[in-house]
């Protein structure tokens, strides 16, 4: 096609998840470059949408052992290698009066099957360290549960790569077609979401690793041995946190039995409801009452939180024989499609944030050899370094910079989350991915801004206007920025819409409809390729 | 405190401190009612000071040109909204009332015309409205008639671009540009424009503010700038600058809570007791009653509990911001009299998926049910009591921020209720 943009590359990769991410750097580690591209940008599938937590194991030592030794093991490793993504919070498994007491006198021997450190702890204790734990507790056991942001992870990886082997990430790019000669995939075909633009991409080796969408990924190159089936999974983030520690409630998993501090909020989760459907997923009413309902229990506050988000993702699950998707195996596959006669293709699905690292070294690994490479995987001994510029989606941490250089002309824009001008500079300047696509969503996605209780109703209205004065808009392009940014974190706010947030709620609609007119744009112009489906766990 | 300033006798009480509670006490104090005003610090201080009447017809995105014709449409599609049980000459008069009121008292509005205007929005977007302040008059007008102008913005003030205003106004404002100026005495860090409003009360202030902006104007004969132009004396400043720079100068409103609003609020503050009207500001009213002697407010300040007997009782309470309703997991409800409140059959109707969805969200039109004479009525329409009267937005079947008819409501009602409230005194 004339003026179709063609890049090179050792290794392509597809999808901007922590797995793809992660096996950005680790190839890079190798000595190899890469690109990698994603349908929307990084960490807009299930490495966005989850709880968080860096899990123990304890979670799957009832029913599935493999899943809780690979979790054991490489929160071990993370929290070795990438401190700075994890806050070591440790974690509570508690079972309420009404819980199963067998199971919850089980679980000790489980977790040392697995491995797992676990100690009990007296209900009086559990209740002393967590004060808001329900008067009804019957068991407490602790457990090494940490949380990790998975936004800093891939940024990080991004970064680190880009860095050491000069690897590009390029967002908002999606797969049109596998070109395939001979066993071998020639080149993929992609187009720009943006800009429309198509893109010839030509690599020796190319990566699947795109979540839930892998099965669909597989099928475009002709492989029709990738089956996942696909669980939606609804969660709330409270606008205080809650519990110091992560809450697990000692049970078979089920409905909102797992609630994850993260920074100044907490995360309460999760359903789990069998769809076959990829987009549009969000969160219903039903889902958010659900979670709440059943999180009472272990801590009957929740009952009575103020909400500030909820967002859905897909999980996508190996397939198994079983009907419950609580029993499906919560391990990775990584298909090497040879069976399929392509030599040059590989896809790593399933798993979980947890084990992101490890997927990452069994896929290079994998590739590695294919190209005749054999350095051996360097992630789980060196520590990831981002080089600061994905420092700001740490929960709390902007507020501290910003005071540490006390600099009283470096206003900040996002009240709720102290995030100052140097930071939006700090993230168009140095930030992974950026260059062409900037945009409020953009920005967000780097950054704490609009995670605060006003989900960015102000803040998203200063930072455009901080834009303007810098001179990436210079027409109505912002205008339209700004309603899809607040059309965007609506998805988040929908179904939590009551008690302060209705009251926060008018006052924005007031402020972007009502004033400012947002709602009568015409509908118009650079809409497509925008931001996940429903916002993510910020 | 004597016991006695702590409790008040009157013949109405208005509860609500939004553009509705102060309409109706304007309204009761020019008819010599004698008035106790209470509530909240209100919803006022995030107004932009534009007064709309109507400014968008239901899922329209087209401007609505004539909000009087307007009204006319509104009762032939909605017929239960407030303003489509209200004759529109007494919508004109409430107008007419409101605005030469505040003008008299020192903050000059354009009286309500034919037609709505298209003020200026801090993000240079336009937005209708029925009447403005005079110290934002000049914008509007410079723009329909493409007159070459500056738009002003201060270092350290956050929010308001001079460069974003004119990049969304160029293409129907050609000779559009901006200007970044230091405000006189704050060249460092954030400021505000409540702090700005105040230094601009000062001589010395505004001489050096107008040789700034002389320069910046740079032969344009027109600038804006965000609305900082005094707080209690708007027009005196404003004609102030404008003598000093020979220029002609406008206001555009900043993100809230705005200058504009706060000048209005304690403008009522300092106007109201003198007219010998009971203002209890920032305070909640714990509880409200009819006992036979009549309606009983009951508050509590840090000195301890307050009362207020009236005759009559208008309600002007407001929506979520302001604390009139309340929404709790499974419903609305009205939080003072706990009076009923028509609502979407359950929460997961509340709002549409797409949050600016031109068809507004069935939230909003959630509210209390009046007669023709602004009383809360029952499930079974009966009059809840005849000596409580409603008004402003936490009425249902209305849109105000759809329709852009927030301020209109406001005062239409207020003056309706207030109207039907002194037939109950008079009797």
């Amino acid at each position: 096609m004339a003026g179709e943009e063609r890049i090179e590359t050792e290794v392509l990769i597809i999808g901007g998840g922590v797995t793809g991410t992660g096996i950005m750097r680790d190839l890079a580690l190798r000595g190899l470059a890469s690109l990698l591209i994603d349908q929307r940008d990084l960490c807009a599938g299930a490495s966005g949408g989850n709880h968080g937590l860096l899990h123990s194991g304890g979670r799957y030592v009832s029913n599935d052992l493999h899943s809780a030794v690979e979790c054991r093991q490489e929160n071990l490793i993370l929290k070795q290698v990438a401190p700075h993504c994890i806050e070591d919070t440790g974690g509570l498994f508690v079972a309420v009066d009404g819980d199963d007491p067998d199971f919850a006198s089980r679980f000790p021997t489980l977790c040392a099957a697995a491995g797992i450190l676990c100690e009990e702890v007296l209900p009086a204790e559990a209740r002393r360290l967590e004060p808001l734990l329900s008067p009804r507790l019957i068991k407490a056991y602790a457990v090494p549960d940490a949380t990790v942001d998975p936004f800093r992870l891939a940024l990080a990886n991004v970064a680190e790569a880009a860095r050491v082997q000069g690897s590009l990430y390029r967002p908002h790019t999606e797969i049109v077609s596998f070109a395939i000669t001979d066993g071998e995939i020639t080149s993929v075909s992609c187009r720009d979401r943006l800009s429309g633009a198509r893109l010839c991409i030509v690599a020796r080796q190319y990566i699947n690793a795109t979540g839930a969408w892998a099965m669909a990924v597989a099928r475009l190159a002709g492989c029709h041995n990738v089956r996942l089936s696909y669980s939606k999974g609804t969660l709330l983030v409270s606008h205080d946190r809650l519990t110091a520690r992560v809450i697990n409630r000692l049970r078979p998993p089920g409905d909102g039995d797992i609630l994850v501090p993260g920074g100044t909020v907490s995360v309460l989760g999760t359903t789990s409801v069998r769809t076959d459907n990829l987009e549009g997923v969000r969160p219903t009413v039903a889902e958010v009452d659900r979670n709440v309902r059943e999180g009472q229990a272990m801590l009957p506050d929740l009952a009575t939180a103020r909400y500030i988000r909820a967002f859905s993702r897909i999980r996508p699950l190996l397939q198994s024989s079983g009907e419950d998707d609580r029993g499906a195996t919560r391990g990775f596959a990584l298909v090497d499609h040879r069976q399929e006669g392509l030599n040059n293709f590989c896809t790593i699905t399933g798993g979980k944030l947890t084990t992101f690292r490890l997927m990452a070294e069994k896929t290079c690994d994998l590739v590695a050899g294919r190209l005749g490479n054999s350095s051996p995987c360097r992630t789980a001994t060196l520590p990831l370094d981002d080089g600061g510029a994905c420092r700001w989606t740490e929960p709390g941490a902007a507020a501290k910079y910003w005071y540490q250089a006390n600099d009283a002309e470096d206003m900040v824009l996002c009240e709720c989350e102290m995030v100052p001008a140097s930071a939006i500079d700090e993230i168009l300047a140095c930030a992974p991915g950026l260059d062409e696509t900037m945009s409020l969503e953009a920005i967000a996605l780097r950054s704490r801004a609009g995670k605060g209780p006003c989900q960015g109703s102000f803040c998203g209205i200063r930072i455009a206007s901080y834009l303007y004065e810098r001179g990436y808009y210079r027409d109505r392009t912002g205008l339209y920025h700004m309603r899809n940014f607040f059309n965007e974190r609506f998805k988040g706010m929908q179904t939590v819409i009551w008690g302060r947030q209705a009251a926060q709620m008018e006052l924005a609609e007031a402020l972007h409809c009502g004033l400012l007119g947002l709602d009568n744009l015409e509908e118009s112009d650079s809409d497509s390729g925008q931001a996940p489906d429903s916002g993510g766990s910020r | 405190m004597s016991a006695t300033a702590r409790d008040h006798w009157c013949d109405l009480a208005v509860i609500g401190s939004g553009i509705a509670g102060f309409a109706a006490s304007i309204f009761a104090t020019n008819r010599q009612i004698a008035t106790a005003q209470v509530g909240n610090t209100g919803a006022i201080a995030y107004t932009t000071g534009y007064l709309d009447l109507l400014g968008s017809l239901y899922a329209d995105p087209n401007p609505l040109v004539n909000p009087w014709q307007g009204l006319a449409h509104l009762r032939q599609e909605e017929p239960h909204h407030p303003l489509s049980r209200l004759p529109v000459e007494l919508i004109r008069q409430a107008f007419n009332e409101f605005t030469t009121f505040v003008t008299n008292a020192g903050i000059g509005y354009t009286p309500p015309g034919d037609e709505n205007i298209t003020a200026l929005t801090p993000v240079g977007t336009g937005k209708q409205t029925l009447c403005l302040p005079t110290t934002m008059a000049a914008g509007p007008l410079a723009l329909a008639a493409r007159r070459a102008a500056v738009i002003v913005d201060f270092k350290g003030l956050k929010g308001f671009s001079g460069r974003q205003v004119v990049a969304n106004l160029r293409h129907c404002w050609p000779e559009l540009c901006s200007a970044r100026l230091t405000f006189p005495g704050m060249a460092r860090g954030e400021i505000y424009p409540e702090v700005m409003a105040r230094a601009l009360e000062v001589a010395g202030t505004r001489r050096e503010l107008a040789d700034q902006l002389r320069q910046a104007a740079a032969g344009a004969g027109c600038v804006g700038l965000p609305a900082v132009l005094g707080m209690h004396h708007p027009d005196r400043v404003h004609q102030e600058l404008e003598e000093l720079s020979g220029l002609t100068i406008f206001e555009i409103p900043t993100m809230p809570p705005s200058v504009p609003g706060i000048r209005l609020r304690e403008m009522f503050e300092q106007l109201f007791p003198q007219r010998g009207l009971t203002l209890i500001p920032q305070q909640k009213v714990d509880r409200l009653s009819f006992t036979d002697d009549g309606p009983l407010l009951e508050l509590a300040d840090n000195y301890g509990p307050v009362t207020i007997r009236a005759k009559a009782v208008l309600l002007a309470t407001g929506r979520f911001l302001s604390g009139g309703l309340v929404a709790d997991r499974n419903r609305i409800s009205e939080s003072l009299l706990q009076l009923p409140v028509s609502q979407p059959a359950e929460r997961a109707e509340w709002y549409r998926q797409q949050y600016t969805d031109r068809r507004g969200h069935p939230i909003h039109r959630a509210g209390i049910e009046v007669d023709d004479s602004c009383r809360p009525v029952d499930r079974n329409g009966r009059v809840v009591d005849p000596r409580l009267f409603a008004a402003g937005v936490i009425l249902a079947h209305q849109d105000w921020i759809r329709g852009r008819c927030g301020a209109g409501i406001a005062i239409a009602t207020a003056f309706r209720a207030v109207a039907a409230a002194e037939q109950l005194l008079r009797r």
